[in-house]
C-alpha cells in the first residue's frame, strides 16, 4: 500500500481550500435563480470552454481512457478523434443557434418550446434521474480506488469528497462549479503531464513503447502494430483489440453515441448556456475541442505504458495489497494487476484460461510507482479533482432540470424567484444525498449499477435522431418526437436482448430474450445497438410527423433552421470567428488520425 | 464578475510551486526521492510556479485594463 507524506496531504489540503474558498467567494454574486443555474449567462468563452471539457472529464474519463489504453492500445483515441470532436463542432456551428437563441434554460425546456410537454417531461425524467445515479457511480469508484490504493476508509472518502462538491455548489451555484471546472482542468494537465514525461522516459519514448507494445500484441494473438496504430486494422473486428470494424466504428461511435452525448445532453450544454452572448455560446465546444483533441496523450498513454514498464522503485509501491507476489508472477503485464476473484481472493481467468486484468488499475498503478512524495500529493489531487469535477457536473445539471423542467413546471408552478432559487439549493442537497446513496447501493448491488446503465445507454441512444430531427425539419411533430423517443429506446433494449458479445453469457451483457447474432466484442454490441436505436427512432419520427399536424412556422422562430436568422459574430478578430476556428479543429483532428493511422 | 478565475488559479499553482520546489530541494539527496533519477519535484514545482505566476499577471493585468 502507498503510503502519502506530510507533503502530499498538504499539496491536498491546500487544493480543498482553495475549491471551498472560490464557492464561498461567488456566494454574494448569487441572487436570482438565474445566477444559480446559469451563472446569469455571464461568462467568457475560454472559461466556459474549459469548463465545458473538465464537466466531461470525470474519473471514467482519467481512469476508464486508461484502462482502454492498456486494454486496446491507441485506438482508444477513437473516443476523442472521431467519438468527440465532429460532434462538438457541430453543436457549437449548428445547434447552439437554437439552444442559446431560443432563451430555453435547459435542453428538455428546449423540447418543451420545440415540441410539446410530454416529450420534454420524458427528457427531464430519465436525464435527472440519469445524472444522480452517475454521480454517485462516480463516488463509488471513488471510494473504492482510494481504499485500494491508500488504504482510505470507504465512508470517509466518499463523504469528505460529496460534502465539497455539496459546498462549493450550495454556495457558488453554477459559477462555482465552472470556476473550479478549469482550476480542475488545469490541475489534471499539470498533475498527469510529468506521468507521461516520466513513463515515456522509462519505456524509451515513443519507439520503445511501440516495441515493447509490439511484443505484446502478437502474445495476445494481433499484428506487431494493433496496440499503436489506430486505423490499420480496423478493416475486420477480429484484427483489433477493441474488437469493432470500421462501419460500426464511425456510426455507433462517431455518429450516434457521440452526437447523441456531446449535442444532447444536459451536462456540457449547460456550460455553452452560462456564456455571455451568442458567439461564446458557439466558441465553447470550438474552444474545449482544442485541448480535447491532445487528452489522448494525458489519459491513453499512461494505461499503454503501464501495460509495458517495469516500476522504477525496488518493490513495486501497492502491489503488496493489490495482488500476492505468486499472482504477478503469473500475469506479467506491466504494472496491471489482475482482477481478484472476491470470493476465492484468486486472480479471475477468462474462457480461455488467460488471467484477467484489471485494467483500471493501470493509471493509479503507474502514478504511484513513478511518483516520489510531493508530485504523488499532485497526481492524486488530480485523480480526485477528476472525481469532484464530474460529479459537480451531474450535480449542477440535475438541480436545474430538477428545479425548472420538473418543479417549476409540474410541481409548484407561479412562484417567485427567491422561491426557486431556494429549490435549487434543497436539490443540490438531495442529489448529493442520493448519489452517496447510490455509491452505497452499488457497494452491494453492483448488477443494480450494470443494469441501470444499460436502460439509460437505451434511453440516450435515439435522442441525436429528434434533436436533428427537430432542429432542421420544421414538419417534425411533438406527437413524433415522442414516438420516436419512446421507439428508440424499445429497439435499442430488443436488439440488446436478441444479441451477445462472443463469450459472454445471457443476462445483463445481451441476449435476455434469446441470441440471434453475436458480436466480436461488447463494443461492437454496444454501437450497433445505438445504431439500431437511432434509426429507429429517425424513422418513426417522421413516419409519425407525416401524419400529425405540425406547429405553424410562426411558432417555431427561433427554434427551427430556416425559420431563424442566422447568427451574427458579433466582434472578433478574423481567427477568432466559430467558423474559422472549428475549420481549424477538424484540420487538426484528421493530422492527429493520419500520424497515428 | 466579481472574481476573475485565473486569481484563484494563479495562487493556487504559485504556491503549490513554492511547496514543491522547496520539498525537491530539501529532499534532492535522499534514496527513493526521484524513483525515476529524475528531480521531478524540483523541475516540475518550478514549472507549477512560472504558470501559477503568468496567471496571478494576466488576472492583474486585465483588472487594471478594466
Amino acid at each position: 500500500m502507498t503510503h502519502l507524506t506530510g507533503v502530499d496531504y498538504a499539496v491536498m489540503l491546500l487544493y480543498f481550500v482553495f475549491v471551498l474558498g472560490i464557492g464561498f467567494t461567488l456566494k454574494r454574486s448569487v441572487k436570482t435563480s438565474e445566477d444559480f443555474f446559469l451563472s446569469g449567462r455571464s461568462i467568457p468563452a475560454w472559461v466556459t470552454g474549459l469548463a465545458f471539457l473538465s464537466a466531461n472529464l470525470g474519473a471514467q474519463e482519467v481512469i476508464g481512457m486508461g484502462a482502454s489504453g492498456a486494454k486496446y492500445g491507441i485506438a482508444t483515441s477513437h473516443f476523442y478523434w472521431i467519438g468527440a470532436i465532429p460532434a462538438m463542432v457541430f453543436v457549437g456551428l449548428f445547434m447552439m443557434p437554437f439552444y442559446y437563441g431560443s432563451r430555453a434554460r435547459s435542453v428538455p425546456e428546449y423540447l418543451k418550446l420545440r415540441f410539446d410537454e410530454k416529450t420534454r417531461a420524458l427528457n427531464a425524467v430519465s436525464f435527472a434521474t440519469m445524472t444522480v445515479f452517475s454521480s454517485g457511480i462516480s463516488l463509488y469508484a471513488m471510494g473504492k480506488l482510494l481504499n485500494l490504493l491508500l488504504g482510505w476508509s470507504f465512508d470517509v472518502s466518499i463523504l469528505i469528497a460529496a460534502g465539497i462538491v455539496l459546498a462549493y455548489i450550495f454556495f457558488g451555484g453554477l459559477t462555482s462549479a465552472i470556476y473550479n471546472e478549469v482550476l480542475q482542468f488545469f490541475l489534471i494537465v499539470l498533475g498527469f503531464a510529468p506521468l507521461v514525461f516520466l513513463g515515456l522516459r522509462a519505456v524509451g519514448g515513443w519507439h520503445g513503447l511501440s516495441a515493447k507494445l509490439a511484443a505484446a500484441a502478437v502474445t495476445n494473438g494481433y499484428a506487431p502494430g494493433a496496440y499503436t496504430r489506430s486505423w490499420a486494422f480496423m478493416g475486420h473486428a477480429s484484427q483489433n483489440p477493441v474488437g469493432v470494424e470500421w462501419f460500426g466504428l464511425v456510426m455507433g461511435l462517431g455518429f450516434v453515441l457521440s452526437f447523441g452525448y456531446w449535442c444532447t445532453d444536459f451536462l456540457v450544454v449547460q456550460r455553452a448556456m452560462a456564456a455571455n452572448s451568442m458567439t461564446a455560446a458557439r466558441r465553447t465546444p470550438l474552444i474545449a475541442a482544442i485541448p480535447k483533441m491532445l487528452f489522448p496523450f494525458l489519459v491513453i498513454f499512461p494505461g499503454m505504458i503501464a501495460l509495458v514498464v517495469t516500476s522504477p522503485r525496488a518493490a513495486p509501491a501497492a502491489s503488496a495489497v493489490v495482488a500476492p507476489a505468486a499472482v504477478v508472477a503469473e500475469a506479467p503485464a506491466g504494472l496491471v494487476p489482475p482482477k481478484i476473484d472476491a470470493a476465492t481472493g484468486q486472480p479471475l481467468h477468462d474462457a480461455r484460461g488467460r488471467v484477467v486484468l484489471d485494467y483500471d488499475m493501470a493509471t493509479p498503478m503507474l502514478l504511484v510507482n513513478f511518483f516520489p512524495a510531493g508530485l504523488l500529493g499532485l497526481g492524486l489531487t488530480a485523480l480526485l479533482a477528476s472525481f469532484m469535477s464530474g460529479m459537480a457536473g451531474n450535480v449542477t445539471a440535475f438541480n436545474t432540470v430538477w428545479t425548472y423542467d420538473l418543479y417549476q413546471s409540474y410541481v409548484r408552478p407561479g412562484q417567485d424567484d427567491a422561491h426557486y432559487l431556494r429549490m435549487g439549493r434543497i436539490a443540490t442537497v438531495a442529489g448529493i444525498a442520493i448519489s452517496i446513496a447510490c455509491a452505497y447501493v452499488a457497494t452491494r448491488f453492483n448488477n443494480i449499477m450494470d443494469f441501470l446503465q444499460l436502460v439509460f445507454a437505451f434511453v440516450n441512444a435515439p435522442l441525436f435522431a429528434t434533436f436533428a430531427l427537430g432542429m432542421f425539419w420544421k414538419r417534425t411533430t411533438g406527437h413524433g418526437a415522442f414516438a420516436g423517443l419512446v421507439s428508440g429506446t424499445l429497439a435499442a433494449a430488443i436488439h440488446h436482448g436478441l444479441s451477445l458479445p462472443a463469450g459472454a453469457t445471457a443476462g445483463v451483457k445481451g441476449g435476455y430474450f434469446g441470441v440471434v447474432t453475436t458480436y466480436p466484442s461488447e463494443l461492437a454490441q454496444t454501437f450497433w445497438t445505438a445504431i439500431f436505436a437511432w434509426v429507429t427512432c429517425f424513422v418513426v419520427t417522421i413516419l409519425v410527423s407525416l401524419v400529425t399536424r405540425p406547429r405553424a412556422e410562426a411558432e417555431l422562430t427561433g427554434l427551427v433552421y430556416g425559420l431563424t436568422a442566422k447568427p451574427q459574430d458579433t466582434v472578433l478578430r478574423w481567427y477568432e470567428r466559430p467558423i474559422v476556428l472549428a475549420s481549424v479543429v477538424l484540420a487538426l483532428t484528421l493530422v492527429l488520425n493520419l500520424i497515428f493511422f | 464578475m466579481t472574481l476573475d478565475v485565473r486569481m484563484p488559479i494563479g495562487a493556487f499553482f504559485t504556491l503549490v510551486g513554492v511547496i514543491l520546489t522547496i520539498y525537491g530541494v530539501v529532499t534532492m539527496r535522499d534514496p527513493g526521492a526521484s524513483p525515476t533519477g529524475v528531480p521531478i519535484d524540483l523541475v516540475w514545482g518550478l514549472v507549477l510556479l512560472a504558470f501559477g505566476l503568468v496567471m496571478v499577471a494576466l488576472a492583474r493585468r486585465a483588472r487594471r485594463q478594466a
